[in-house]
């Protein structure tokens, strides 16, 4: 199967609206930058969509390990001082953060 | 016009573990804010997640109770968002290979059985709380990460009733599987709800909402019953539909759209590298499914089958999980302490008489259980296990009734006590001298002053007006402070009043 690369990468990233996603302000200069870059790499990456991989079961793990599991028993974790001493607000108690609703 | 609602439900169930999802933090609700957390659950980097194996397996319980297919290759995903209600900025969840596909809930609404058909179930982790004070939101960490399970339906149920019926039923199933503690208080069932209607006989499904974050039954029934008013309106007034996602709000009793920006996601879920996928043999599964607890269908079966019970009682009982486990304990004292009587009885009809009695015996509990017990466990908001009076209790308390010890009102008095303060009812009789007198001759004494004491009613009786035998039978139980055994001074005094009248 031969797939389609170069121009038509173009449209396949919405540059605004991934820095919307990751929460990154972006001026119009970076988004024109970054289209031009993040095009080249798509248009890389698609190199692999040459290869046949029609009766391919995707891969859910580069590794080949199944059922990593922990038993249900407790062990301690951080204190509540250490644990707030990262945050930029706290009130004692519970984080702060800017009002959500 | 006539109009059809369709209605989904996604179900989450926080499960009965003692730890969270992926670390070896405590789960206990209620704890001070932010004191069961560690580097996992507070999405410190470079800290990796290790699925808890107890959670895979109560998952895989509740889809073998619900006739779910269980996926044999499961994995987790990233689902990927920005709220401060969770660290990483994304959730472990389960995209496309959940632990269990398929199933179903049978429930009854409006007296209409049916079946409702399940999607699928999946496991993922729970969110912090956010609290919102004046200027800020609040964040405790101690709810992040507990093993969450969803149950998503087919959008097939047609009414809120059906809804309501459905969580029930579920919530009924999860307990009798010791799946989840299903304390509504404490967050454990929150539920998202889907919500379209559609001119009736129209085939085409109409545009839905999502009511999002309904933490009680009664908070999915009034915001269905809300929303479908409301969408009929908008259509009835030849407006559109539009796809979103609305918040209820129970002060004011109505569905409020939230602003789309809130509710529009995208998630660009993708296998979560730090989790191995889960592969369930069929052994495994096996195993798991000779374990599986009797069902409270089954149950209800067993309850006739074992107890002679009518099949009414044995519905009502085994209902809640806790009330037939209550009703079996009680029986098994009952019969453990006939077993003692019957080792001791000489004669042989002593024997035949306990073995009618081991049929009377469950009936007799059973007639509490669904009478005075229930109505003082609705009247007082508590669950049986809150009750004072415990079943070995309530078994000596119908012996006692059975040896007509106490009569039948004397012993309800005695329950209502044991019920608040609990304690044995044999030493409750004895201390507050409520044994019941049977004697004969204490008896006669008091029909006869009674009879002296109102030669009106006497008199009444004796000219035909039956009503004055139970004003009579009234006085002499008044004068032996309820304590006399009604029928034979029934009895006694029929026999006075006709005897003596000529
Ligand atoms: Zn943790």
């Amino acid at each position: 199967m031969v797939l389609d690369s170069g121009r038509d990468a173009v449209k396949t990233i919405d540059v605004p609206y991934v820095a919307h996603l990751a929460r990154l302000t972006l001026d119009d200069k970076e988004i024109r930058d970054f289209q031009g870059q993040l095009d080249q790499i798509v248009a890389y990456v698609k190199i692999i969509q040459q290869v046949d991989v029609s009766g391919v079961e995707p891969m859910a793990h580069a590794v080949q390990i199944r059922n990593v599991f922990r038993k249900d028993e407790e062990r301690k974790g951080l204190d509540r001082d250490v644990v707030l001493a990262n945050a930029p607000v706290h009130d004692g108690e519970q984080f702060l953060v800017p009002k959500i609703v | 016009m006539n109009y059809s609602a369709t209605i989904g439900l996604e179900v989450h169930v926080q499960l009965a573990t003692r730890t969270k999802m992926f670390c070896a933090c405590n789960t206990d609700f209620g704890s001070p804010p932010n004191t069961h957390v560690c580097p996992v659950c507070l999405g410190y980097p470079g800290a990796l997640p290790v699925i808890n194996e107890e959670a895979v397996r109560l998952t895989v319980m509740t889809g073998l109770m619900l006739g779910s297919e269980i996926n044999p290759f499961s994995k987790f995903d990233r689902k990927n968002y920005f709220y401060p209600d969770m660290p990483k900025n994304y959730q472990i969840s389960q995209y496309d290979r959940p632990l269990c596909i398929g199933g179903a809930v049978a429930i009854e609404a409006n007296g209409v059985a049916k079946t409702i058909p399940l999607t699928r179930i999946h496991l993922e982790e729970d969110v912090a709380k956010n609290m919102h004070v004046r200027n800020a939101s609040s964040i405790d960490f101690n709810r992040a990460g507990h093993p969450l399970m969803e149950v998503v339906t087919e959008p097939e149920l047609d009414s809120s009733e059906e809804a309501f019926a459905f969580l029930q039923a579920l919530k009924q199933i999860l307990l009798y599987g010791g799946i989840s503690p299903c304390n509504l208080e404490e967050g454990n069932l929150r539920c998202d709800v889907n919500c379209s209607v559609r001119p009736a006989g129209q085939p085409a499904l109409g545009v839905k909402t999502e009511i999002k974050n309904l933490n009680t039954f009664k908070g999915v029934f009034q915001s269905l019953q809300y929303e479908i008013k409301r969408q009929i309106a908008v259509l009835e007034s030849g407006g559109t539909i539009v796809q979103e996602t609305r918040r209820w709000e129970t002060e004011t009793g109505i569905t409020e759209s939230m602003r789309s920006k809130e509710a529009a996601h995208d998630y660009r879920y993708f296998p979560d590298p730090d989790l191995m996928p889960v592969v369930l043999s069929s052994e495994q599964i096996e195993c798991w499914k000779a374990l599986l607890p009797e069902l409270p269908r089954q149950r209800c079966d067993r309850l006739v089958r074992q107890y002679s019970i009518p099949p009414y009682d044995a519905r009502v009982l085994s209902a809640d999980k806790a009330m037939a486990d209550y009703f079996e304990e009680a029986c098994r004292y009952y019969a453990s302490s006939q077993a003692t009587r019957s080792a001791h009885a000489v004669a042989p009809s002593a024997a035949a008489g306990d073995e009618k009695l081991a049929k009377t015996g469950p009936k007799a509990i059973s007639n509490w259980l669904m009478t005075e017990m229930l109505r003082l466990l609705s009247e007082k908001g508590i669950d049986i296990d809150q009750a004072a009076i415990r079943p070995k209790a309530l078994a000596e308390l119908v012996r006692l009734a059975e040896a007509q010890v106490v009569n039948s009102n004397t012993a309800k008095d005695v329950f209502a006590a044991l019920f608040e303060q609990g304690g044995d009812p044999e030493l409750w009789v004895k201390q507050k001298g409520l044994v019941q007198v049977s004697d004969a001759g204490a008896i006669e004494a008091m029909v006869e002053k009674a009879m002296a004491d109102h030669p009106g009613s006497v008199a009444d009786f004796r000219a035909g007006k039956s009503a004055a035998l139970q004003f009579l039978v009234g006085q002499v139980m008044r004068a032996s402070k309820g304590k006399a055994h009604p029928q034979r001074v029934q009895e006694l005094l029929k026999k006075k009043l006709t005897t003596t009248a000529n």
